[in-house]
C-alpha cells in the first residue's frame, strides 16, 4: 500500500497540534471517572481487610496514582510510535507468554507471573493490549474489500489463537475467553464478514469436547458448578454460592460501610482480588452496585465516543479495542461473582487488588486518550 | 486525499455501524448484569440475608463437667482431670485429607486414627469440632501451637477426662465412660450428646446413674469464619454441671475385702446393709483398670480382657450364676414350715442318702446324719432332711418362696447386666425344656442344685431379708446424690428396715435363723472352725458347696478328689453370713469359683469380712450394737 497522493488540499490537514492543546485534548471527565473508580476500589479494599489500609488499600492507592501518571504519559505518544511499536510489544508478549509457561512461578494453581527483579509481571496482560495493538495496525493497512475477504483474515486470527493457545496453557480461562472476544470484537468492527463469525461458532462448538479434554480438572468442575451449582454445594460450587449470599444479603442500600459479615468473616474467597465486587456490592447494596456500574459505563460510552471521533482507522480500532477489553473485564468478572459464568478468575479493572492488571488497564487507557488527542493525526497506511 | 478520504470513509461506515451493534450488545448484557443483581438484591435479598446469618452464627454446646463419684466416706471414687486436646474442624470436609496429613507429620496419628479423623471431619455438622488426639502433653501442645497457620481449623482445647483413683479396686462399680454410641442415644434427645468429646457411661455407675452425672448442656453463640474459627461471642448460657454421688460402698472395707480374696483366682463378695439395703462392699476378682477405657482401649487390650478365662470385666457379684447349693437350704425350710410341710418339731431320718425310685440321692455326710430337725438340719447342713422337706413342700411352694426372698429376678440395685439367674418353676421346666417337672428336680431344688442358680447379690439379698426379720429390703448403692450446688451429705442412718414385709412367720424365722447361728456356734455346724469369741461379733451363716462336675460313685472309689480335678471342674465354694447375732445389722455373700469347700474356702472370708465390717463403722452403729459395744 501507498501513501495517498498528497495534493494540493493539503490544506485539509490540521495544524500540527500544539502541547497546551494535546493536554486539553486529554479526557479529563474520563480520568475522573477512573479515579472515581479506583477510589470505589481502595474503599473495598479498606473493608476487605477489615477496616486497615494495609495491606491492600494502601498500596492500591499508591499503585493508581503511579499508573495514572503512566497513562498520561502514553497518552501523549504519537500513534505512529504505536503503529511502529505494535509487532516488536507482541512478539515480545510472546516470548513472556512463552517463558511464563517454561519457567512460570506456581501462584494459585496456574503458572501466570514472571519475576523481574522485585516485579511479578503478567505477560498475558501485556499480551492483551499487544493483541489490540497488531489487530489495530493490521487493519489499519487493509482496504475494506481485503478486509471483508477470507484469506486476509487468517494472519490476525493466528495473532489471536497464539496467545489464546499459550494463555490456556497456563491455564488462565479468563485471560483465554478476553483475548478471544476483545479479538473477535475488533474483527468484527473492523468488517470481516458475518458467516465468518457463525462458521467460527459452529467450530468453536465442534472443538467443545476436545477442549474439555485439555482442561484441567479443577476448570472441568467449574464449568460443571457454573451448569449446576446444586451438583457441589460445599465444594466448588462454594465460592459461587458464598458470593451469592453475600450480594444478596446486601439487598438495596446494603449493609453499610465496614459492615458486611461475609467477606470479613472470610466467607468469600479472594474476596480482594476476583471477589471484591462482592465485597463492595454487600456493604453497599444495589444502589452501590448501579453507581459502579454506571462509571464503568461511562468509561464504555467514552471509549465508543473517541472511536468514532477519530480520523483514522488504526485510532477507531485501538480505541475500539481498549473499549472493548474494558467491557469484558467487567462483565466477565460481575456475571462471574453473581453466578451467571463460571469462575474464571477475571479482575474487575481499577477495584481488584493487584498491581499487573491495573497497569495494563491503565496503560490501555492511555492509549485509548492517545487516541483522543492525536485524533486527526495523520498515519500511512503502511502494511 | 481524496481517494484516501473516501476509502476512509467507507471503512468508517462500516466500521460505526458495527461498532454501534458492538455497543448495543454491550449495553444489552449491562442491563441484564442489572437485572441479576435486581433478582438477587432485591427479589431474593430476605433468602440470602438468612443464608448469611446462618453462615455466620453457631450455636456451640458447652459440655458439662460430669459429676464426681464418692464413698460413703467422701473418699473420690471418679473424679475429672483436665485434658488438653487437639480439636478440629473443616470447612464441610474441604481440605481434610490435607489437614489429616500434616497433623500426622506433626503429632503422628496412624493410619486407623488417620481413618478415623477423616470420616469423622467428613461427618461432622455445622463446624462442630472432632477430636483429633486427647491428653496432650505440653510437647505436643507446644508443636501444634507452633504450626498452628499451617492448621487452619485446628485448635487446642481444654476438656476434662474421667479418672478413677481406685482403679481396678473399683472397676466393676464404678465402670467407665466411653465415646456416645447409637445406642446410646436411643430414647434421649439431650442434644449435649451429640458434642465429639462428650462421654457417655458404659458399665457401672457411671452407666446406672449416667442421667445424673451428666448434667445440662450450656450454649454459647458465636460468630464464626468460614473456617470454623470463633471470631467473638454472642451470647453465652451457662450449662449445669453434673450432680456429685456419695456411694454406699466403703472404699476402705471394699480394700480390705479385695486384699482378704485375693489369693483366689475368681470370686465375689457381696457386703449388704440388712436394715437400709445399702451395699457396704461388693468385689469381684479380677478386675480391670478402667484407665485404659479413659484413655481409649487398644484391639489387643480389648481381645485379652474378652478371651480371659477369670472373665475380669464380668462383675460376678451380680452377673456370675452359680447352683446355690446348701446356702439354699433355709428357704427350702421356710418355704416347709410355712406351707405346714413340716412344723418345729418334725424330725427327719438320714442314712446317707433318699432313695426316689430306682435314684439315690446322696447325703454329704456318707454315714448319715440320723435323725433331726429343721435348726439341726441347717446346722449340720443334712441333705436327706431338706430332700424330704422339698418333696413334701412341692415345688411350687419352694419357688414362690424362693422369689419373696429375692431369686430369679433383677434386684433394683440399678447396675447394669445384673442376672436374674434362674429359679426354677413347672412352667418353667415345661417351657425351656418341653418336660413336665419331676419329683428329683425338686430333690434337687431342695439343696440348691439342679437347674436353680442364683447370683452373689441374690445370696446376700437372701440373707439380709432373713435377718432382718422379713422385710423385702432392695440392695441400694446410692447413699446420697446432689447438684455441686446443694450439700452432699449421707442422709440419717435408719435402724429400722422401710421395705415392706414379706409376712413370714417370726416363728419360722427365729427356727431358720438359730440353725444358721448354730452352723457357726455350735458342736455340730459345719462351720464351727469359724466361732466367734468376742460376743460382739457373734455372727450366724450357712456354707454350701455348689457342684460343677459329679465325682461319681467308681471315681470316688478310685481316689478322685476335688483336691485333684482341674481348677475348672472343682466345686465353688460358697458362705453366706449374717451379724452381729443378737441384732443383726450386716450380710455377707462369698463366693470362690472352683474353691472346693464352703466352709474351708469361702466360711474365712466371709467371717473376716463380716467381723471387720462391724469393727469399722461407728456411724451405722444399731442400738443393739451400741449396747455391745459398750459392754
Amino acid at each position: 500500500m501507498t501513501f495517498a497522493p498528497m495534493s494540493g488540499v493539503a490544506l485539509d490537514a490540521p495544524a500540527p497540534v500544539g502541547f497546551a492543546e494535546k493536554i486539553w485534548r486529554i479526557n479529563w471527565g474520563l480520568v475522573l471517572v477512573l479515579t472515581a473508580i479506583a477510589g470505589v476500589g481502595v474503599l473495598a479494599l479498606y473493608s476487605a481487610a477489615g477496616g486497615r489500609f494495609e495491606p491492600w488499600a494502601a498500596r492500591h492507592a499508591v499503585r493508581y496514582g503511579s499508573a495514572l501518571m503512566l497513562m498520561l504519559v502514553v497518552a501523549m505518544v504519537h500513534p505512529r510510535i504505536w503503529l511502529a511499536l505494535a509487532w516488536p510489544i507482541y512478539v515480545l508478549s510472546l516470548l513472556l507468554l512463552i517463558a511464563v509457561d517454561v519457567i512460570g512461578k506456581i501462584g494459585m494453581g496456574a503458572q501466570r507471573w514472571l519475576v523481574v527483579g522485585p516485579m511479578q509481571i503478567q505477560p498475558s496482560e501485556i499480551a492483551k493490549v499487544a493483541v489490540i495493538l497488531v489487530l489495530a495496525r493490521y487493519y489499519h493497512g487493509l482496504r475494506k474489500e481485503q478486509a471483508s475477504q477470507f484469506l486476509y483474515t487468517l494472519p490476525p486470527l493466528l495473532v489471536i489463537l497464539a496467545v489464546v493457545g499459550l494463555v490456556m496453557v497456563q491455564p488462565d480461562l479468563g485471560t483465554a475467553m478476553m483475548v478471544l472476544m476483545g479479538g473477535g470484537a475488533l474483527l468484527f468492527v473492523a468488517g470481516v464478514r458475518i458467516w465468518m463469525f457463525l462458521a467460527a461458532g459452529v467450530a468453536a462448538v465442534a472443538c467443545l469436547p476436545v477442549a474439555w479434554s485439555f482442561m484441567h480438572e479443577y476448570q472441568r468442575k467449574r464449568v460443571l458448578t457454573f451448569l449446576d451449582p446444586d451438583r457441589d454445594p460445599l465444594g466448588a460450587g462454594y465460592h459461587i454460592t458464598q458470593s451469592k449470599i453475600a450480594i444478596g444479603s446486601g439487598g438495596l442500600f446494603g449493609k453499610g460501610f465496614l459492615k458486611g459479615t461475609q467477606s470479613s468473616l472470610n466467607f468469600l474467597p479472594e474476596k480482594q482480588t476476583d471477589f471484591i465486587f462482592t465485597t463492595f456490592v454487600e456493604e453497599w447494596g444495589m444502589a452501590g452496585a448501579c453507581v459502579l456500574l454506571a462509571l464503568f459505563s461511562l468509561v464504555l460510552i467514552w471509549g465508543f465516543a473517541i472511536a468514532f471521533r477519530s480520523h483514522h482507522h488504526f485510532g477507531r480500532l485501538l480505541a475500539l479495542g481498549v473499549t472493548a477489553m474494558m467491557f469484558l473485564y467487567v462483565f466477565i468478572n460481575t456475571a462471574m461473582v453473581m453466578g451467571l459464568l463460571p469462575v474464571v478468575g477475571v479482575p474487575l479493572p481499577l477495584v481488584s487488588n493487584g498491581g499487573t492488571a491495573l497497569v495494563s488497564v491503565m496503560f490501555a487507557c492511555g492509549l485509548l486518550i492517545g487516541v483522543n488527542v492525536y485524533r486527526d493525526a495523520q498515519l500511512p497506511r503502511t502494511r | 486525499m481524496k481517494h484516501f478520504r473516501k476509502g476512509d470513509g467507507e471503512r468508517s461506515g462500516l466500521f460505526t455501524r458495527r461498532a454501534l451493534l458492538l455497543g448495543g450488545a454491550q449495553a444489552v448484557l449491562l442491563t441484564a448484569l442489572a437485572g441479576r443483581l435486581y433478582q438477587l438484591q432485591v427479589i431474593e435479598t430476605q433468602r440470602f440475608a438468612t443464608l448469611a446469618e446462618e453462615n455466620r452464627i453457631n450455636l456451640r454446646l458447652l459440655p458439662p463437667s460430669r459429676g464426681l463419684i464418692f464413698d460413703r466416706t467422701g473418699q473420690p471414687l471418679a473424679v475429672n482431670r483436665n485434658n488438653f486436646r487437639a480439636m478440629a474442624t473443616s470447612d464441610r470436609g474441604r481440605g481434610a485429607d490435607v489437614l489429616v496429613e500434616r497433623l500426622d507429620q506433626i503429632v503422628g496419628l496412624g493410619e486407623t486414627e488417620k481413618n478415623r479423623l477423616l470420616r469423622e471431619l467428613r461427618r461432622s455438622r455445622n463446624a462442630q469440632p472432632v477430636v483429633v488426639r486427647e491428653n496432650l502433653g505440653w510437647e505436643e501442645v507446644a508443636r501444634l501451637e507452633f504450626n498452628a497457620p499451617d492448621l487452619p481449623g485446628v485448635f487446642i482445647d481444654l476438656g476434662q477426662s474421667r479418672d478413677y483413683p481406685e482403679g481396678e479396686l473399683m472397676s466393676h462399680l464404678v465402670g467407665y465412660t466411653g465415646r456416645v454410641s447409637d445406642e446410646d442415644l436411643a430414647g434421649r434427645d439431650d442434644p449435649v450428646l451429640q458434642l465429639a468429646t462428650m462421654r457417655f457411661g458404659k458399665k457401672g455407675v457411671e452407666r446406672s446413674l449416667e442421667d445424673d452425672l451428666r448434667g445440662r448442656a450450656g450454649a454459647v453463640q458465636v460468630e464464626v469464619n468460614a473456617v470454623g474459627r470463633v471470631v467473638r461471642e454472642l451470647d453465652r448460657t451457662e450449662g449445669q454441671p453434673g450432680s456429685n454421688a456419695l456411694l454406699t460402698i466403703d472404699l476402705d472395707l471394699q480394700r480390705f475385702v479385695a486384699e482378704r480374696i485375693k489369693d483366689h483366682q475368681s470370686g465375689s463378695v457381696v457386703v449388704m446393709d440388712v436394715v437400709t439395703g445399702d451395699v457396704i462392699a461388693m468385689v469381684s476378682t479380677p478386675g480391670f483398670d478402667p484407665s485404659t477405657f479413659a484413655r481409649g482401649i487398644t484391639q489387643a487390650e480389648w481381645r485379652d480382657l474378652l478371651d480371659n478365662p477369670e472373665r475380669p470385666l464380668h462383675n460376678k457379684a451380680i452377673a456370675g450364676v452359680y447352683p446355690p447349693g446348701s446356702t439354699y437350704k433355709m428357704v427350702t425350710a421356710l418355704a416347709a414350715l410355712e406351707s405346714k410341710a413340716i412344723d418345729p418339731y418334725t424330725r427327719l431320718p438320714c442314712t446317707g442318702f433318699l432313695e426316689l425310685g430306682n435314684i439315690k440321692f446322696h447325703c454329704w455326710m456318707k454315714g448319715g446324719h440320723g435323725s433331726t430337725n429343721v435348726t439341726e438340719a441347717i446346722a449340720a447342713s443334712c441333705d436327706c432332711f431338706f430332700y424330704e422337706a422339698a418333696r413334701r413342700a412341692g415345688i411350687d411352694r419352694i419357688s414362690d418362696m424362693a422369689q419373696r426372698l429375692g431369686f430369679g429376678r433383677v434386684s433394683e440395685l440399678g447396675l447394669p447386666g445384673e442376672s436374674a439367674a434362674n429359679q426354677p418353676s413347672r412352667a418353667w421346666k415345661q417351657e425351656k425344656l418341653g418336660k413336665p417337672w419331676q419329683h428329683g428336680d425338686t430333690f434337687n431344688l431342695g439343696i440348691g442344685q439342679g437347674y436353680m442358680t442364683a447370683t452373689p447379690l441374690q445370696l446376700a439379698i437372701m440373707t439380709a431379708r432373713i435377718a432382718n426379720g422379713g422385710y423385702e429390703v432392695q440392695p441400694n448403692l446410692l447413699l446420697a446424690k446432689a447438684t455441686p450446688r446443694e450439700e452432699l451429705a449421707p442422709p440419717p442412718p435408719r435402724i429400722r428396715p422401710t421395705a415392706p414385709s414379706l409376712r413370714l412367720n417370726p416363728q419360722h424365722l427365729q427356727l431358720i435363723r438359730q440353725g444358721m447361728t448354730d452352723v457357726v456356734n455350735s458342736g455340730h455346724g459345719t462351720a464351727n472352725h469359724l466361732r466367734q469369741r468376742d460376743p460382739a461379733f457373734v455372727f450366724a451363716g450357712k456354707t454350701g458347696t455348689a457342684q460343677v462336675k459329679r465325682i461319681t460313685e467308681r471315681e470316688r472309689d478310685m481316689g478322685i478328689t476335688q483336691a485333684s480335678l482341674p481348677w475348672h471342674l472343682r466345686h465353688h465354694a460358697l458362705f453366706v453370713c449374717y451379724g452381729p447375732v443378737e441384732n443383726p445389722r450386716y450380710a455377707c455373700a462369698v463366693i470362690i469359683e472352683h474353691g472346693m469347700a464352703g466352709g474351708a474356702t469361702a466360711g474365712p472370708i466371709g467371717r473376716d469380712v463380716l467381723v471387720e465390717t462391724i469393727k469399722r463403722d461407728p456411724s451405722r452403729r444399731t442400738d443393739g450394737f451400741r449396747k455391745m459395744a459398750s459392754r
